[in-house]
């Protein structure tokens, strides 16, 4: 042991014990919840055999059977897709932008985006609620429900596609570009035929992010939902955790968990695909994971 | 670097570019700060309790932000004893989210080796596994007859029945902990993983031992990174609310967030949410500033 302790190369073990440690800490508890959604009973905390009876085998509280729950797992999906099909190229669109134009308005934005990454989520989502209650008009296009909570959505995770397109901007030069423009393209036509290419890793990266953060999302889902039909998953959750919920609830929990880790996983996938020319020394979830 | 605009290109296809984003931004994000303003130095509709948002930033009334602010200290203290939890909470929750991934994200970086892609993943599931999800997970464990209150009984030997659901302020802070340290273990591992070894090395060779090193050359070259990770998970701990009601449920641990929370979806009192949620924005204008700051010089120093 002495001899062990003396050795200055020594196996850091102390350290590998408490990463061990931390991982069962973060990981078991949710997937202990994740059992008790297969569980026979009515109990989320006493084992007493495995069904899928709270998927669609009880006829009145499954997620298959309870309205209210498979309509908030629809719209936890449907939220999701909108978000993300505005967020994307709104924002690639304007990483690429604020990457070429300089002056006070496009610093400014930069700065506005930002900070809406650090910005506590409540207080965008109060602001957002006082927006759609009052001010009112004909003209106003939000409302409590679908509308408000996209365009909350979309606002809070901008940040992400114009932060890694910009990221991946830095990494990429001007020199194609310019080379592409030498050669007789237009301004336009460079941005199209070979940033955009040069970008799909990127893009991809972003819009699997903006997704999976999305049907997570609870604070400016619940303040902008109108009724309970714009309530999704993680509202649900939140109304019922501290009542006494069936198994059922953690069921619909993890419904979301299985899409969020086979969204990120896709994208892993995919994002090694789109790099797998590339001479980098990180490839892999290493790569992936620096994308965020 | 060189002048990027070519000179044949043309210039208009950047702002036209970025046009829809900044018009969204300022629309949806800069305007609502400005409507809660309004709102907070606003009128209240005397017979339907409805907030009436006064525009013209001269006819502003200070009133209830006075009011908010008067009933902090004193006798009248109502929002005081939470303000001061909002504190001491998220300083010890973010103190201890430090204590656990500094050394995961040290270790991942430094000595997980092959393994390093398998850790990653494990260290970033969390990162996607719902808030809720996560808290709901917790609960379960924690209720009289969960896990928890099981396994310290050792199977019925003893008679434990702790309720640590209602109102203690240890399970709001480690719930608060758990839930956002997965935020912080990822900026300290790309801060940690960017440390040249070599830096080691020559610290170790020069007659540094371990804990020398670490002192001296690993800890100074990762406290941008640390700071950045404390800003990431003390920000949006400030605006929480939802950790509190679903660990505790009880006014006796509840955060600045709850009084927002609370505030926000009474009748009348929507001026108070407007006020709570600017003295989170003033306590919180600095270290945002400071993390745009760093973000700003990251980028300068990687182009």
């Amino acid at each position: 042991m002495s001899g062990w302790w003396g050795n200055p190369w020594r196996r850091p073990r102390v350290l590998l014990g408490f990463t061990a440690l931390y991982v069962v800490w973060s990981l078991l508890p949710v997937l202990i919840a994740v059992m008790f959604s297969f569980n026979s009973g009515r109990s989320r905390t006493v084992w007493q055999g495995f069904s899928m009876r709270w998927y669609y085998g009880d006829p009145l509280r499954s997620v298959w059977h309870d309205p209210s729950l498979h309509t908030a797992l629809f719209h936890t999906f449907r939220l999701g897709i909108l978000a993300t099909l505005i967020t994307v190229p709104l924002g690639v669109a304007m990483a690429l932008g604020l990457d070429r134009w300089h002056g006070r308005l496009p610093q400014g934005a930069n700065f506005a985006v930002l900070l809406s990454f650090v910005l506590p989520e409540t207080l965008l989502a109060v602001a957002l609620l006082f927006v759609v209650t009052t001010v009112s008009g004909s003209w106003q296009p939000l409302h409590l429900g679908i509308s408000g909570q996209v365009a909350g959505l979309v606002t809070y995770q901008l940040s992400y596609p114009v932060v890694i397109v910009r990221s991946r901007l830095l990494t990429i030069g001007a020199q194609y570009e310019e080379a592409a423009v030498d050669l007789g393209a237009s301004q336009f036509g460079a941005v199209r035929r070979v940033l955009m290419p040069m970008l799909v890793p990127a893009i991809f990266a972003s819009a699997v992010l903006v997704f999976a953060d999305v049907i997570d999302d609870f604070v400016i889902v619940r303040y902008l939902s109108g009724d309970s039909s714009t309530e999704p998953v993680s509202v649900k959750i939140y109304n019922s955790a501290r009542g006494a919920p069936t198994p059922a609830l953690n069921a619909l929990a993890s419904l979301v968990l299985v899409a969020s880790i086979g969204v990120i996983i896709v994208g892993y996938l995919a994002h090694r695909y789109f790099t797998r020319g590339e001479d980098t020394h990180k490839r892999g979830i290493e790569a992936f994971a620096s994308e965020l | 670097m060189a002048d990027r605009s070519t000179p044949r290109g043309s210039r208009w296809i950047w702002p036209a570019l970025a046009m829809p984003g900044i018009i969204w931004v300022t629309l949806l994000f800069v305007l609502p700060l400005y409507v809660v303003m309004a709102i907070l130095f606003g009128q209240i509709d005397p017979i339907l309790r409805r907030p009436v948002p006064v525009w013209n930033p001269v006819k502003w009334n200070i009133i209830q932000f006075k009011y908010v602010l008067e009933h902090i200290v004193g006798s009248q203290g109502y929002f005081g004893p939470a303000l001061l939890r909002t504190a001491v909470y998220v300083a010890v929750a973010s103190a201890l989210c430090l204590l656990i991934a500094y050394p995961v994200a040290y270790y991942t970086a430094r000595f997980a080796g092959r393994r390093k892609g398998l850790l990653l993943a494990l260290l970033i599931a969390p990162f996607w596994i719902s808030y809720m999800m996560r808290m709901l997970a917790w609960i379960n464990l924690l209720q009289n007859d969960g896990l928890l209150n099981r396994t310290l009984s050792l199977g019925g030997l003893l008679d434990v029945h702790v309720n640590w659901l209602s109102g203690h302020a240890g399970t709001v802070i480690l719930g608060l902990t758990y839930g956002y340290v997965p935020y912080m273990i990822l900026p300290l591992f790309a801060g940690l993983d960017r440390i040249p070894v070599s830096t080691l090395e020559a610290a170790r060779d020069l007659g540094a031992n371990r804990f020398e090193a670490f002192r001296r050359v690993t800890w100074p070259l990762s406290r941008q990174a640390v700071i950045t990770s404390m800003l990431l998970t003390c920000l949006p701990m400030l605006g929480d609310y939802f950790t509190n009601d679903l660990l505790s449920g009880s006014p006796q641990t509840s955060m600045i967030g709850n009084l927002i929370n609370t505030s926000v979806l009474t009748p009348g009192q929507t001026g108070q949410a407007g006020a709570f949620v600017m003295i989170v924005l003033i306590v919180s204008i600095v270290p945002m500033l400071l993390y745009v700051r760093a973000n700003r010089e990251g980028e300068a120093m990687r182009s």
